[in-house]
């Protein structure tokens, strides 16, 4: 595949030098070559893709085509997606065909972009190593000893290996930055309420919020152009005009501030993020950036916060998987308590039914007040540690994740070591600001590292600057895994 | 020891929204299962509620019609439980903060009138279906149920007996249905009734423990409930025993409450507020838009009737009973301009022959209009009473207007003093002996002779005319 950007791709199908069919056709093969080791997909379904690349090139022929008509991505399969099996990574859904389409794909079908399939992710979206997927682990395509984060694990790897030009991603916690970075790829979390829900299997309501997965930021900026707009399915998502995210792309970085929170340098960081996190600071000032300490004193609050609320919206959100309606349900049972427990019990992994009886335990009464209302409070200190920041500076950077990749089963054993993973991307969660993450070295081991920016509220187009302008003066976004080139 | 009843009721009424309350969804009753549940009411992964503004604008006219605090604030909360008919594993619903709190409701329980105080009212949605029957020991499960829209009213414990507690039911249905906001159909369960019942010593402050009976779906149902549960509590505690809080189920047949859950068995229900809606926020303009729409309320128009019409508070009370029957109260009232008349005939004649037919007001075969004319007939002296009565009967077989019915079957009143004159002189000719007898001074003699001649005149002459002529006649 000569070119690998959105923008080039879009312009090679324009250009009638490839075919939509027959781009989709590329990457299919390369899944089929890849896939098996990788294992970044849950379901395939060449025949859709290509049906859907066919509608795509007579769009192309009959003059009809949008900025990327015809170029196919990669969906997480926490979407519901009309026709194809939509199972959250679960066995509790292994057999769901969702009968409708998610309100992100309903964009991306209407912008002319064929499906390539449904992406790998960690149970119900509950997972830092994509390790807690019921179809197996996803290795990390720069070493497959490795994970590659998670949730959006699969759609991570998907792209980093080249199997797909971009892929959709949902961050409740960290879920597309984590990978990102893991993965040496960009991935960006809209401001909450920007990407409507609609379709997106919840996993905690007021945090989940779905957003573009590519190599680079350029390629970010075109996706979120389809993916945002409202939608009065979703209450929660903000009704505002239509934003073109790639117009600020070009503009220059002098004056820019940019945010250093002291709390993100501090201890527990590994050194050689360090090291490559500071380096990027250096090259923003050489484009003109200027730097300033901040401090997000809260933020260290963030995590137990953060598995108080998330618990207890999940333990809510996934009663609906009771057995009754659809999805699986226990072979054998007595009466409809044993259905329930039996259906439940076998249909949830480890991790999930661990966040469910967290989730009842600091709902129950008696425990509420202690428990959910106090984290609702320093979630809102958390949220104003931040507007007080914007005050002095356009944007905050960071490392996204404490390290680089861990080796697979590594973490699994430790919950709360597993959760410190996403220690720098849940306070943008709580917040509900807009974060992402690009890539900014390698370690030793030849793994990817990446830095965050979070931005204050509909700051996407400023991220997307930065990070764009950063990516014109490196090429750390463009590398390849050696041996799968 | 003497014994004081205490009751708290809890009203769930459906609102009368054509959609749900969180989806675009018929709330139509009686279709087929499951053909009015969308993936949003099924709860499939990935759907979403959205808030149907109709369902608030019916909560702002209940908050509105009971003078309640409307919060301008309020929140929609998540109740969790498992059960099959419950599609997502929680009800959404209204806990800390309800869109409606406080209000009072005046109820008339025989001649006295008491204020019953509101605790709240609030939105919520309803569950579906679990069918039991004509699955093989399985159970069917409809949805088409699921997310209508609800008003939960809660009052204080406040009634101290059954009659006032049905007082208070009714005066409920008839506000709801009133103002619009429910069809107040019980059999079809639009309107449901839990009673908090307890009883203490009379003069003891605190309350004894109570037992909630579940889902009363008639005024009648809810009466027997209440007279059974009462008397098994002070049969219970006089026998020695204890009172353990319950929600009991009242068993029409038996005519008993029995034990459905105790307390031990309640369900801890983790109420969070449900991230998926905002916050319901009020502003007044929507308020003023919503209290525009309200029709005049009851209690207003039983004061406007005592005082334009003259009728007691008693009839003003069962003349706004609903809204059908003081419309066409008013119609009849206005048609003839004899207010008080025309409640008598409302209230007597008029509702006992819907009662024999088992009809509403609204499907009276007798015009409001009609009503109205009759009377008026009655009181120009061109009818009596029991002509009226006859004249009534032929509105009723709908023989034509009140005057063609007077003409075409002869019910004018006599009113000729001559041709009068004339029967009473043939009377009295024909019945010396009770002439004689009511001048010696026996005055029986005197009815004796009114009902002879009203017989000569077939019932047609005036019983006033006659009494005076007769009296004048006699002293002659």
């Amino acid at each position: 595949m000569s070119a690998t950007t959105l923008s080039a791709l879009a312009a090679q199908l324009k250009a009638r030098q490839i075919s939509s069919r027959e781009l989709a056709q590329q990457y299919l093969d390369r899944i089929a070559a890849l896939n098996p080791a990788i294992n970044a997909f849950i379901t395939l379904d060449a025949g859709k893709t290509l049906a859907e690349a066919a509608a795509a090139d007579a769009l192309i022929a009959a003059g009809q085509a949008g900025p990327l008509t015809g170029v196919p991505i990669a969906h997480k399969d926490i979407f519901c997606t009309d026709g194809w099996l939509t199972t959250c990574g679960s066995k509790m859904l292994h057999n769901f065909v969702a009968p409708y389409d998610a309100h992100v794909i309903q964009q991306f079908k209407a912008a002319g972009m064929p499906s390539l399939g449904k992406t790998n992710m960690d149970e119900f979206a509950m997972g830092s190593s994509n390790e807690t997927s019921y179809f197996g682990a996803v290795k990390n395509p720069w070493n497959p000893a490795y994970v590659p984060g998670g949730s959006s694990g699969g759609a991570a790897a998907c792209v980093a290996a080249r199997m797909a030009p971009a892929a959709t991603g949902t961050d409740t916690g960290g879920s597309i930055r984590q990978p990102a970075a893991l993965c040496g790829i960009t991935g960006l979390k809209p401001t909450y309420g920007l990407v409507s829900r609609y379709g997106m299997i919840a996993f905690a309501s007021s945090l989940d919020q779905a957003g573009p997965m590519a190599p680079s930021a350029e390629d970010c900026a075109l996706l979120l152009n389809v993916m945002t707009g409202f939608d009065p399915r979703d209450s929660t998502c903000l009704e505002r005009d239509k934003e073109d995210y790639t117009r600020d792309l070009d503009k220059p970085l002098s004056g820019l501030r940019v945010g250093l929170p002291k709390e993100f340098f501090a201890e527990g960081l590994n050194n050689e993020v360090a090291a490559a996190v500071e380096a990027a600071v250096s090259e923003l000032k050489k484009l003109g950036a200027t730097t300033v300490e901040i401090s997000l004193a809260n933020s260290k609050l963030a995590i137990p916060v953060y598995y108080v609320l998330a618990p207890a919206e999940a333990s809510s959100n996934l009663s609906r998987f009771d057995g009754v309606r659809y999805g699986y349900r226990a072979p054998e049972y007595g009466n409809l308590d044993d259905m329930y427990c039996k259906t439940r019990a076998q249909g949830f992994g480890a991790e999930v039914k661990r966040r469910i009886l967290i989730g009842a335990y600091v709902l129950s009464h008696g425990y509420y007040d202690a428990y959910y209302l106090q984290a609702q409070k320093i979630r809102r200190l958390i949220a104003e540690d931040f507007s007080a920041a914007f005050k002095a500076c356009d944007v905050i950077l960071g490392p996204t994740a404490p390290g680089t990749a861990f080796k697979l089963g590594e973490k699994s054993d430790d919950p709360v070591e597993m959760y410190l993973n996403d220690l720098y991307t849940i306070p943008a969660n709580l917040a509900g600001l807009p974060g992402m993450s690009l890539p900014c070295g390698f370690d030793s081991k030849g793994l990817p590292i990446g830095l965050q920016l979070v931005g204050d509220y509909f700051s996407e187009a400023k991220m997307l600057n930065v990070a764009h302008q950063y990516q014109r003066a490196t090429d750390w976004h463009s590398r390849q895994p050696e041996d799968l080139k | 020891m003497k014994w004081e009843t205490v009751i708290g009721l809890e009203v769930h009424t459906q609102l009368a929204t054509k959609s749900k309350i969180f989806s675009g969804s018929s709330t139509a009753f009686g279709a087929a299962p499951n053909t009015q549940a969308s993936a949003v009411d099924i709860a499939l992964p990935g759907v979403l509620p959205v808030l149907n503004k109709g369902a608030v604008e019916c909560a702002i006219k209940f908050g509105l019609a009971i003078g309640a605090t409307l919060n301008r604030v309020n929140v929609f909360d998540r109740k969790n439980y498992f059960y099959p008919d419950l599609p997502k594993g929680y009800q959404i619903s209204q806990l800390a903060k309800p869109i409606v709190e406080g209000g009072a409701l005046t109820i008339q329980v025989g001649d006295s009138e008491r204020t019953i105080n509101l605790t709240r009212a609030h939105m919520e949605e309803d569950a579906g279906k679990s069918l039991h029957e004509d699955f093989h020991g399985m159970t069917g499960i409809d949805l088409n149920r699921a997310g209508t829209p609800l008003l939960e009213i809660v009052s204080e414990p406040e009634m101290r007996s059954s009659a006032e507690a049905v007082a208070y039911a009714r005066a409920l249905h008839t506000l709801v249905t009133w103002i619009g906001i429910c069809d107040g159909n019980m059999q079809e369960g639009s309107f449901r009734v839990d009673a908090n019942v307890s009883v203490r010593p009379v003069g003891q402050a605190e309350f004894g423990t109570r037992r909630e009976i579940k889902n009363l779906n008639s005024f009648k149902f809810l009466q027997q409930a209440i007279d059974y549960e009462v008397r098994w509590q002070i049969e219970t505690l006089e026998d020695g025993g204890r009172i353990e809080q319950a929600t009991v189920l009242f068993d029409p047949d038996r005519g008993e409450t029995r034990m459905m859950r105790s307390k031990e068995e309640a369900h801890d229900y983790r109420y969070f507020p449900d991230p998926d809606l905002l916050p319901v926020k009020l502003d007044e303009d929507w308020i003023e838009q919503v209290r525009a729409t309200l029709p005049e309320l009851p209690a207003a128009m039983q004061v406007r009737f005592q005082g334009e019409y003259g009728v007691s508070p008693y009839d003003a009370a069962v003349l706004t009973g609903s809204r059908a029957l003081a419309d066409y109260f008013e119609v009849a009232a206005k048609a003839c301009g004899q207010g008080k008349l025309a409640a008598n005939w409302v209230m007597g004649e008029l509702s006992a022959a819907l009662n024999k037919a088992d009809l509403t007001i609204e499907r009276s075969p007798v015009s409001a209009a009609h009503l109205g004319a009759l009377v008026a007939r009655i009181h120009d002296g061109t009818l009596s009473g029991k002509l009226a009565k006859q004249v009534f009967e032929g509105l009723w077989e709908g023989a034509g207007e009140v005057d063609a019915i007077i003409e075409a079957r002869g019910l004018k009143q006599m009113s000729d003093s001559g041709e009068l004159e004339k029967i009473i002189d043939e009377v009295m000719a024909a019945n010396t002996k009770s002439v004689e007898e009511f001048r010696a001074g026996k005055e029986k003699a005197f009815n004796a002779l009114v009902g002879q001649i009203m017989k000569a005149s077939k019932g047609k002459a005036n019983p006033a005319q006659v009494n005076d002529l007769l009296k004048t006649k006699l002293q002659g």
